[in-house]
Parts: structure tokens; C-alpha cells; sequence
């Protein structure tokens, strides 16, 4: 109840600030400016002129993941035009009030990468935060062995970090640091693994007796949240960057899972189960009690991630029928079913997600924009059979 | 807010080696107003490629034993405790302890396994064990990780009790990365959901 308030009182807001920026629009345009509910919002019509080859199917993927949709001219809300002969021109212009939003050239380096900065001015110039030129980490399976991999958030120019023949685990940026944490089998032995991407160096970080699982490093990357075994149980703890202050924060032979920090670094968030029923809850990285967060009797949540705005947490649910992507209010309410996967990992701009679908026996990678549940899967490594559990730069 | 605009623009600058913006003056169409600069440049190259990045040497790995008797739990072995051992994967294959759906408790019917891994142990005083954790493919990853571990303990406990030192015990999780059988049916994912044990002999 609630929660249907405040996102009424979203609305009224949004419709004023509607109402108030766009006066001298022609009435059926506001369609475009709706409230952005996950699952519910319509796309941004664009239509595109003059673009051929990669840069058009480039920019398409850019724009549909992030809530854009292309049409004709004629239909479209903003238009853009421009040419790939050699470099990049592009501009966006706004046929109602006939102002250009961008008009720019771009040289050096690949085409694509040229699509991709277009593709956030674009963004940008509407007030959105671009994602064309992140990055995503992975892991890549080639069964029996599995390796880690960063890539273009689209899949393209993906690389191999590790290449140990061993098997890997739950990728996890450090934010704002070009390093990642995962899980390495190399040394028999289920280890978390620092690997400085700039320099190409590592260390075993948590390395205790029993398994070292899933990594979460917190926001300004200081501290590292994780699962280990090493008192017998599987739970929760939290150690400072450097491998300090290791605190032990769950002490319960149930199950904890995947941990992951709220953008302020006042929660860490995990999956659990409490009086036999799985939840996900929040609990300081201090200590002290846990908290359920209500997912309305969502089945088996488990994997969450808060979005960088702090609002949402996405998070997987396991339905007989299969697992499902799904999004609640971070202070908890009712959850909206999104797609059929699981594992997802929010983008930057707190509206895409980067997650995993089954298919057959393996995993391939998909994006989704949640407010208008537009999907797309992204490029495929060819002799990579399943890539799974993406993280994405922060 | 600001902060976390300075560590993105920094970020941002790692990845992209530095995005020069260049305004030319004419405005013509071969000559545009703004052009921007895109040196072909990489994410951070990995410099350690090489045969699986092997950990510096000035950073020795080293383990902590943990508080003693963590509350409720056995607490595990340190990592390198049988380090070097020699495995044997064939011995005790016959015990593999099978599990049921999203369960870790010791089923009776499996009980007679771990009694015979113990009198293994009993009869090869010099030697240790590791248990693995398994699962079937329907959980998520990490979940499944998790719960292989508690897998691999709850025998570990069961061990203890059947008055195994816990310190020739070592477990491991491999989640679901590990299932002998490739299928997707409930045939495959009980074979799957299982214990299995590895003999680790002292080095000779």
C-alpha cells in the first residue's frame, strides 16, 4: 500500500514536471515521458537516417537497451541522422521544438567505439547517465574448465583475464577501480582472487580453510564482503581491502549466499533463509541484526543487486517453471517479475541489467532495460560454450 | 555524489585513455563543429597472460586458522593443510554420498558411506580426506556453492562424530561447475547431487 502511494506520489511529480517542461508540446508526444515502473514504460521513439553497416546495428543495440525503440520519422520523438563514411557524424534533433541535441564528429579509433560515444551523448544530452562505453565481466565456460572474461557491455572485444584452466567464479568489479575479485580453483582449493587489471597482477585475498565464495567489494571498493566456511558454517563476513579486520557477520548453519552492498555502503544484502523460508536480507557491515527485506513471497530469492540510485534490488527467483528476473523497491514491497533468468547485475545508470539465460545446458548473456523490459542478448565469444554470473563495471 | 562522479571519471579515463574533445572552428558539413577525439586504445592490458597469472611472489599466501571453535561449527583446516598431498580419487568412490533436492542433511540410506569413509580413516591413520560438494544444475550459481559446502560439512560432522579428527578433513564446493552426469533430467541431477571423496596421502 505503501509502496503503491509513493510510486503514486512519483507519478503526480512526474506529471507536473511533465506538464511543466513540456507546455507547448502537442498533447499525445507526453506518451514518451511516462513513469518509468519496471516493466511498464514505453520505449523513446527514434527514427535513424544516413548510418549503414556496424554503425547502424551498433547504435540500434546502444539505444534499445537503454529504452529506446526506432521508427519512422514521421512517429519518432527525436531524429537522427549523420554518416559512417569512415569516421562518425552524427547529430539528434528534436523535430518539435526543432532543436539539435547533438551534432558531432568523432575520429580515431574503431568504429564502434565511435557509435558508442554518440550513443552516450545522446543519453546524456537527455539528462541519462551513458552506459555505451562500460565494460562487463563474466564468467566464460569451456567445460571442464572455466575462465574469467571482461568485455564491451554489448559482449564485443572480450578478453581473457585469467587463463588458469582451472575453474572460476562470481566475477565482481571493484568499483571505480580497474580490478576485478573472483573465485579461482588453480590452487585445488576454492580461493577469492584480487587481479589488478592495469597491471595484470594478483593475490589470494581470502584463502581460509574451507570455500571462499562469492566476493562483493563495496562501493568506494574498501571493504569485501563474501561467504566462507572456515568455522564450519557457510556465512556471512566482511574484511577490510587489505585482507584485515575479518568480521564474521551470520552465525547460522543455514544457507547465505550472494552478498552485495547497497550504493551507500550501509547494507550488505544477501540471500538467506529464515524459519525455512528463503528471503533476501540486509545487514550492516558493522553487525548487528539482520533484516528481511519483503519480496511479497517471492519463491527462493536468491542472488540480489541493489541498483547505484539505491532504489531497486534485482534479484533472481526460482519458479518450477524456471528462474525469473525480478525487481523490489530496495526498502522491500512487492516484486515485479521481469524476464525469464537469473544472476543480474545492474548497469551504471541504474535502468539496465546484465544477466544470464539458460539455454539447453549453458548460459548465454542478455541486457535488459527494465522500465521497458526491451531485451538483447549480447555478442557471443565463438568456442565458448556457457558464459554466466555477469558484473558489471561500476 | 561528487565523489562518486570523480571515481567514474576516473574510471572512465583508465578505460578510454583520455577522450580528446577537439572543436574545429568552421561549421560546414566536411568540417563538423565538434569532432571528438577516440584513440583506439584498450582497457588496462593484462600484463600477467602468461600461464594462468601466477601470484607475485612477494605476496606468500598465507592462511589463518580463524577463532577456535566458531560458534556451533567444526572450524576448517587451513587451506594448505595437505598441500602437496597425493590424491586418490578411486579408493573411496564407491561411498560418494548422494543428496536430495536443495538438501544437505545425510540421508539414512547414505549413513552406511560415511561409516565406511570413517573406517577408512581409522584403518589409514596417516592419511586425510577431502569431501567435495556437489549439485544438480537448478539452483543458481552461487546458491549452489554455497550449498555444496554445507554438503561437504554436514559429512565433515557426521565424520566427527564417528570420532574422525576433523583436521584430517578438508572440504571444497565446486557448486554445480562440476555434475558427472551432463543431462537435464532428474535421472542425471541425483548422480549429481552428491559428496564425493578424494584419499590425500602424506608425501613420501
Amino acid at each position: 500500500m505503501k509502496q503503491t502511494q509513493s510510486i503514486l506520489r512519483q507519478f503526480s511529480f512526474l506529471a507536473c514536471l511533465l506538464a511543466a517542461t513540456r507546455v507547448m508540446a502537442q498533447p499525445e508526444l507526453n506518451v514518451y515521458h511516462t513513469v518509468e515502473l519496471p516493466g511498464q514504460a514505453k520505449p523513446i521513439l527514434v527514427s535513424m537516417s544516413g548510418l549503414t553497416g556496424e554503425a547502424a546495428t551498433t547504435l540500434q543495440f546502444d539505444l534499445y537497451v537503454q529504452g529506446f525503440a526506432f521508427t519512422n520519422t514521421e512517429a519518432a520523438q527525436y531524429l537522427i541522422s549523420g554518416s559512417n563514411n569512415g569516421n562518425l557524424e552524427a547529430r539528434v534533433t528534436d523535430p518539435h521544438n526543432k532543436s539539435t541535441l547533438v551534432s558531432k564528429a568523432y575520429s580515431g579509433g574503431p568504429l564502434r567505439r565511435q557509435v558508442h560515444a554518440f550513443a552516450d551523448d545522446f543519453v546524456q544530452a537527455l539528462g541519462r547517465k551513458g552506459i555505451a562505453q562500460t565494460k562487463i565481466a563474466f564468467k566464460g565456460e569451456n567445460s571442464p574448465t572455466s575462465e574469467i572474461y571482461i568485455a564491451d557491455f554489448d559482449g564485443h572485444n572480450a578478453q581473457a583475464v585469467t587463463s588458469d584452466h582451472s575453474l572460476v567464479a562470481a566475477p565482481c568489479w571493484v568499483p571505480g577501480h580497474l580490478a576485478l575479485y573472483y573465485v579461482s580453483y588453480k590452487l585445488n582449493h576454492a580461493d577469492i582472487f584480487y587481479h589488478d587489471l592495469a597491471t595484470g597482477a594478483r593475490r589470494a585475498f581470502a584463502r581460509y580453510g574451507g570455500s571462499n565464495m562469492s566476493p562483493a567489494a563495496s562501493p568506494g571498493g574498501r571493504e569485501v564482503a563474501m561467504i566462507l566456511s572456515k568455522d564450519g558454517w557457510t556465512d556471512l563476513y566482511v574484511c577490510e581491502a587489505n585482507g584485515s579486520d575479518l568480521k564474521r557477520l551470520t552465525k547460522s548453519p543455514q544457507d547465505e549466499s550472494s552478498p552485495c552492498w547497497s550504493p551507500d555502503g550501509q547494507w550488505i544484502c544477501f540471500a538467506a533463509k529464515e524459519r525455512e523460508h528463503r528471503t533476501l536480507c540486509k545487514i550492516s557491515p558493522s553487525g548487528g541484526p539482520m533484516h528481511t527485506i519483503a519480496t511479497g513471497g517471492t519463491p527462493s530469492p536468491t542472488e540480489p543487486d541493489w541498483s547505484p540510485d539505491g532504489k531497486w534490488i534485482a534479484f533472481t527467483a526460482q519458479y518450477r517453471s524456471g528462474f525469473q528476473i525480478c525487481v523490489v523497491p530496495a526498502e522491500g514491497g512487492t516484486a515485479i517479475g521481469l524476464v525469464e533468468g537469473e544472476d543480474p547485475s545492474w548497469a551504471p545508470n541504474s535502468r539496465t541489467l546484465a544477466y544470464a539465460r539458460r539455454r539447453g545446458g549453458h548460459y548465454t548473456l542478455s541486457l535488459l532495460d527494465v522500465p521497458t523490459k526491451q531485451v538483447k542478448d549480447v555478442s557471443r565469444i565463438s568456442g565458448i560454450s556457457s558464459q554466466s554470473q555477469p558484473s558489471w563495471a561500476k | 555524489m561528487k565523489e562518486k562522479k570523480m571515481k567514474l571519471n576516473k574510471f572512465a579515463n583508465l578505460l578510454v585513455f583520455g577522450l580528446v574533445l577537439v572543436v574545429a572552428a568552421s561549421g560546414c558539413r566536411k568540417k563538423p563543429v565538434n569532432v571528438t577525439e577516440l584513440p583506439g586504445a584498450r582497457p588496462g592490458k593484462i600484463t600477467d597472460q602468461g600461464p594462468g597469472g601466477t601470484l607475485p611472489p612477494s605476496q606468500p599466501m598465507t592462511t589463518e586458522p580463524g577463532p577456535v571453535g566458531g560458534q556451533g561449527g567444526i572450524v576448517s583446516n587451513p587451506a594448505n593443510a595437505h598441500e602437496g598431498w597425493p590424491e586418490d580419487a578411486t579408493i573411496l568412490k564407491p561411498d560418494t554420498v548422494y543428496f536430495d533436492f536443495d538438501s544437505s542433511v545425510i540421508k539414512t540410506s547414505e549413513k552406511p558411506k560415511v561409516q565406511a569413509v570413517a573406517d577408512y580413516l581409522k584403518n589409514n591413520p596417516a592419511n586425510a580426506v577431502r569431501v567435495e560438494g556437489n549439485c544438480d544444475e537448478r539452483g543458481t550459481e552461487e546458491y549452489n556453492r554455497a550449498l555444496g559446502e554445507r554438503r561437504a560439512l554436514a559429512v565433515r560432522e557426521q565424520l566427527a562424530g564417528l570420532g574422525i579428527d576433523p583436521t584430517r578433513v578438508d572440504t571444497i564446493s565446486y557448486g554445480k561447475d562440476k555434475p558427472v552426469d551432463p543431462g537435464h533430467d532428474e535421472a542425471a541431477w541425483k548422480q549429481n547431487r552428491r559428496d564425493d571423496f578424494v584419499v590425500l596421502s602424506p608425501p613420501k
